[in-house]
Order: structure tokens, then sequence, then C-alpha cells
């Protein structure tokens, strides 16, 4: 009797240390409309990480904002005050990053970005619970505008959504090219008829277009813009011309030109495991979307192995220090919480029955972004 | 222009059937964003079993047609009678059933349709514009209909029973006609015009759950535009709506530019751009209070 009391006092101060040291992640991201193709490979790259490294004390909550900024914070609160998640993670767009990214580090809980990373946040809106796992919004157009002056365009006709993302792409885009603006827009956001737009187009006498529309957007954007018989040099960010876009245009991206921090031909063990690993799981090839997913449940669970989610200054050292193995190689962050890291030029290449991307080119090196001379922390 | 035109037939194609529906039948279907989701995914799942473009269409027309004679048959009857506040709630019902039902049934992710080979590519219009064919048949297919709808209404058997039902229900009922029987005809020939419309919009965009809503507001302003019950103002307020918003979305931040720098004029811009189509039935309707072409 006395033995059975003192094994249960044991197993219940057991089960006790072990809830207290338990991690629980609330993702909050798109997983309907025209946008689920991110929030899905955001998802699935960061269970596949959650699922290899096997550990039963974190637990992850999915819940989808189907793009909307208003859901998106009810799911916040709901995760933050009855779910009492610790960590957040999972939004896609940078206008629901907006709404619910500071209000959420406010309160005291980590959140880590696997893709949104508007200019604010990086900025003088900066927290040290905020860390960016992607890139800083500016970052991948910054390198598209370095290489279409190394490809000597010089008259670039450029569009994106209408939101803190949209701007900060072509804020990026102009920061580095140096040649003259044809014409500068910004579309609805969700928007899937662009004719009007590539009316404007050709009308512009632009000599190339360079153009941020992630998602079904640009599907739309790319289908309507072949049929359209407008035959200028496309130019993008690897948002424009992921995995989940490729298959649906087809021959019509060939041989475009887009940058990203991550392609699966990026040489190193960790990525030519996740490359592998996640095919198999998925039975699809990944997306940059679902390496920034992969990447950030390793940091998270990098850091769980050196500090209780409890004691929020050890945790946060232990995030800032970024000791995984990243699928992008080194990664280091800079003192605002943003990825310092290389930015590749890929081309649309077609792999067997797969469009797929290559990298032909490093477009910037150990890139860091505009902003975090303006972060105070 | 011809991009607005092409914007505005395919509108005419969704609020033809809702304006006869809301006309004839005095119902709100909310619901009828769902049939063009419907049309949309039939198209979509034809052609991706088939690759034929146009069995698609044909799925399209058949699927919403039954869809829409389907729910006629069981719940959109027993509205009839009751006051508009039912009805939306019912048919927005229906919306989240029909959405949630694609959303298992295909998957949150968009689908896509291709554009008949036949019609892909641009052509040379006279003037020397380059317009994708693809987009020039739809204005096409969108003129035939409308004359097809014009003829149905004004010159057949079914045409008259129609204006006649919108006229007064109580009288041709005693005349003898059937009048379950049109009104489950009116709704399936209005769901399957929706349906028509989704398919073939769903090439030129993507074919995903929540698609129709958006044209679906739209279509409310052209009906309303157009006068209720009237195909004549469904037809031209589709067309307004369809040029303006084209146009405006154009125009008006390249109008503001010559007074603002770039940025600033793209969104103030566009911000009115948006505004145009409600403003333009604002405006209407301070001088016709019914519509263009409503009945007082």
């Amino acid at each position: 009797m006395k033995l059975r009391s003192a094994a249960l006092a044991a197993a219940m101060a057991l089960a006790g240390a072990t809830a207290q040291a338990d991690v629980k992640v609330g993702m909050i991201t798109t997983l309907s409309g025209g946008g689920a193709g991110l929030g899905i490979d955001v998802r699935d790259g960061f269970m596949l990480a959650v699922k290899q490294a096997g550990r039963d004390d974190l637990e992850v909550v999915i819940e989808d904002d189907q793009r909307k900024p208003d859901i998106a914070v009810q799911l916040a609160d709901k995760m933050i005050q009855s779910e009492k998640v610790d960590v957040l993670t999972g939004i896609i767009w940078s206008n629901l990053a907006m709404a619910v990214v500071p209000a959420a580090t406010a309160q005291g809980k980590f959140y880590l970005s696997p893709n949104a990373g508007p200019s604010p946040l990086a900025g003088k809106g900066c927290h040290p619970n905020y860390f960016n796992v992607a890139w800083q919004n500016d970052n991948l157009h910054e390198a598209a505008g370095a290489y279409a002056n190394d490809s000597g365009l010089k008259n670039s006709f450029i569009l994106a959504p209408n939101y803190p993302a949209g701007k900060d792409a072509l804020t990026g885009y102009k920061r580095f090219f140096e040649g003259e603006l044809a014409g500068e827009l910004y579309t609805k956001l969700g928007q899937t008829d662009y004719a009007a737009e590539i009316a404007q187009i050709r009308a512009s006498g632009a000599d190339s277009v360079y153009f941020f529309l992630p998602g079904g957007m640009g599907i739309s954007f790319l289908k309507q813009y072949a049929a359209s018989g407008v035959d200028l040099p496309l130019v993008g960010p690897a948002f424009s011309f992921d995995q989940g876009i490729l298959q649906a245009v087809g021959d019509a991206a060939m041989g475009v030109k887009n940058t990203s921090q991550w392609n699966k031909d990026i040489d190193n063990a960790t990525n030519a495991a996740f490359v592998e690993t996640f095919q198999a799981e998925y039975g699809r090839q990944p997306s940059l979307y679902a390496s920034q997913g992969f990447d950030t449940a390793n940091l998270l669970i990098s850091a769980m192995g050196k500090a209780d989610v409890a004691d929020a200054d050890a945790f946060r050292a232990a995030l800032k220090a970024a000791e995984f193995d990243s699928v992008r190689g080194d990664f280091a962050f800079g003192d605002n919480h943003h990825p310092v890291q290389n930015i590749y030029v890929r081309e649309v290449i077609k792999e067997g029955d797969v469009y797929t991307n290559k990298i032909i080119a490093t477009g910037l090196t150990n890139h860091a972004d505009a902003y975090a001379a303006d972060c105070k922390m | 222009m011809l991009n607005g035109l092409q914007f505005g037939v395919m509108l005419f194609l969704m609020s033809a059937g809702l304006t006869l529906v809301f006309g004839v039948m005095g119902l709100i279907n909310l619901a009828h964003g769902s049939l063009y989701m419907i049309g949309a995914f039939a198209a979509a799942a034809v052609a991706a079993a088939t690759g034929s473009f146009v069995l698609a269409l044909m799925a399209s027309l058949a699927a919403a047609a039954l869809a829409g004679a389907l729910i006629e048959l069981t719940i959109i009857r027993r509205l009839y009678d009751r006051d508009h506040l039912d009805q939306v709630l019912a048919t927005f019902a229906l919306i989240l059933i029909f959405s949630e039902g694609t959303r298992w049934m295909f998957g949150s992710f968009p689908l896509f349709l291709d554009v008949p080979p036949m019609l892909a590519g641009p052509v040379t219009l006279p003037g020397g514009i380059e317009y994708p064919a693809y987009r020039l048949s739809i204005i096409v297919i969108g003129l035939l209909v409308a004359v097809g709808m014009f003829a149905l209404i004004n010159r057949t058997r079914v045409g008259i029973r129609i204006r006649a039902g919108e006229a007064d229900r109580e009288m041709i009922a005693a005349l003898g006609v059937d009048i379950a029987k049109l009104y489950t005809f009116v709704f399936a020939l209005g769901a399957a015009l929706a349906g028509f419309a989704g398919a073939l919009v769903g090439a030129i965009q993507s074919v995903q759950v929540g698609m129709g809503e958006p044209v679906l507001i739209l279509a409310f302003v052209v009906i309303v535009i157009g006068g209720i019950g009237s195909i004549k103002g469904a037809f031209v307020g589709a067309l307004l709506v369809g040029i303006t918003d084209t146009m405006g979305r154009f125009l008006l931040p390249q109008i503001f530019a010559l007074f603002l720098e770039p940025s600033a004029a793209v969104s103030v811009g566009s911000a009115l751009a948006s505004m145009l189509i409600y403003i333009l039935m604002a405006g209407v309707l301070v001088f016709r209070p019914r519509g263009l072409y409503g009945v007082a």
C-alpha cells in the first residue's frame, strides 16, 4: 500500500515535471482559399520536422485563418487565452502578421515567423520575442532588383498586391534596381482577373515585368499573361514561381529567373534529407514555404533542448543562438532577429514531368535587411 | 474596354438567373454564388477526367441545373411565402453547406481549368489590337446567351408564362398553369446560367471554394441597377458595371498620377476604383429608384 502510493506520488511528480516542460505551439495559417497552398506547405514542413524529432513534450494546435485578419486575431486570442500556448507561428500573410504578432509578443508569447516578414516588425516595431525564420519581406525582391541590373534590364513594369508585403516587395526591388520604372501598380489582394493590369503592361513600353503575386494570384496572372501575347521577360521572387504555382502554370513559366533563399539543390546533408523525406511523406516536392516551416520547427526544437520555455530569457537566448541544422546551410539571426543569409537566383526548368527550379547564381551574399538599424531592443 | 465588356458579359450570365428568380418568384437567393461555384467545380472535374473542354462546359450546365432543381424542390419551395429575412437566412445556410461540401469533396486547394488549346493565345483584332482568343469567345458566347434569353422570354410560350408569373402569380395559377413546375424550371435555368458562367471564368481564373461570393455581390449590384426582374436591365446593368469597374481600375490611377506621386496615386486611385460601381449604383438609384428598366 505504502509502496503503491509512493509510486503514485512519483508518477504524479513526474507527470508534473513533464507538464511544466511541455511546449505548446499554436499554428495559425492559411489552409483554405487561394492562399491555401502556402499554408499547407508551411504546416507540412513544420510537422515533418516535429515528427522526425519524435518529442512527446511538443504539442501543436493548427487552425485555419482563411487569410482573414479578423479570424487570425480571434484564433490568436483563443490560443493564448484558452489553449495557453507558449509559442505562436504559422502566419503566411503580412497583413495578418501585423494584426497578430504585436499583440501576441506584448503578452509575453514567442512568435516564430515561418513566412511573413513585414518591414515594421524588422525595424521600429521589432520585439525580443519575435523571430523571423524566413526573411524580411524586402530581401528576395532586393536580390531580384540586383539581378535585373546585372542582366541589363533598364525599364521595368512592377506590380504587387496592395498589402504590407506587396509594398515591401516593390520597395525592395526599387532599392536595388537602377533602371527606370515604366509603371508601378498595386492590385487587390486575392485578385483573380489581371486583364486590366496586363493591358497597362502592354501599353507601358517596358522591357521587363517584375511581379510579386504569391499563391493563386500568381497562377491566375501567369496563365492570363501567357494567353495575352505580351512577351516581355518576367522576373519575380520565388513566391511567384514556387513549386505549387509551377505545376499549375506549366510551360508558360519555363526559363523564368527568380530569387530565393532556398532551393532543393542547395548542397548540404540536411537539405538532401529534407527533400527526400518530404517527398516520401507527402508525395510531392517541397516548396520554399515547406523549407521555411521545416526550419522554423527545427529552430524551436533546438531551443527546447537548451532551455525551458517557462524561463523566457534563457529560451530567447537559445532561439537567438539558432543552433540547428538549416536546410539553407549555415543559419544566423541578425540583431533584429531576422536572418542574415544568401539569396540565390534560380531558373525554372523541367525535370521529367515536374516543373522545378535550379540555382544558377548567388544574388546577394550574407544579406541582412535594411531596417535592422531602426530596431532598438 | 474589351476587358470591361468581357467582365460585363460574365456578370450578365450570373445576374440573369438571379434577376429572374428574384423578379418572378420574389425570392432573394444568396446561394446563387454557390451554383456558380458548383458549375466551375463540375467543369474542372470533368475536364480533368476527360480532357474535353466542351464536355466540361456541358457538365457545368447540367450539374448546376441539377443542383438548382434539387434545392428548389427540397428547400426553396418552402420559402416563397416567407418574408425576405427567412429567405436570406435559409439561402445563406445553403452557401455554407455548399462551400463545406465542396471543400470536403475537392479539398481547399484551388483547381485550375485549362483554356482549350484552340482558343489559347491571342488573336489580332481589326485595328491591330491583340486580345486573348478565349476572352473574345466569352464575349461572343455571352452575347449569344443574351439573345437566346430575350427570345425565350419574349417569343416563346414559356416566356409568356414567366412574364405572367412575374405580373400575377395567383392569376396564372388560376388559369391552369402549373406554377410549381414553372418555378422549378426558372430556378434551374438561372442555376444553369450561373454554373455556365462559373465554368467559363474558371478557365481564366482559379476554381476555388468561395469563388462565388464576390461575384454574387456584383450580381446584386447589377440587378439593382438594371431593375429587378428585367433581363434587359440585367444585360445593360452588367455591361455598365463591367465597363465601369474595368475602366475605373485602369484610368483612375493614371488620372491621379497627374497630380500625385505614383504610390499615393495608385492607392487613392484603386480605392476610388473599387468604390466606383457602388457610386454608379447610388447615382442610378437617385434618378431611377427602381433601376433602369424596373417596373414601377
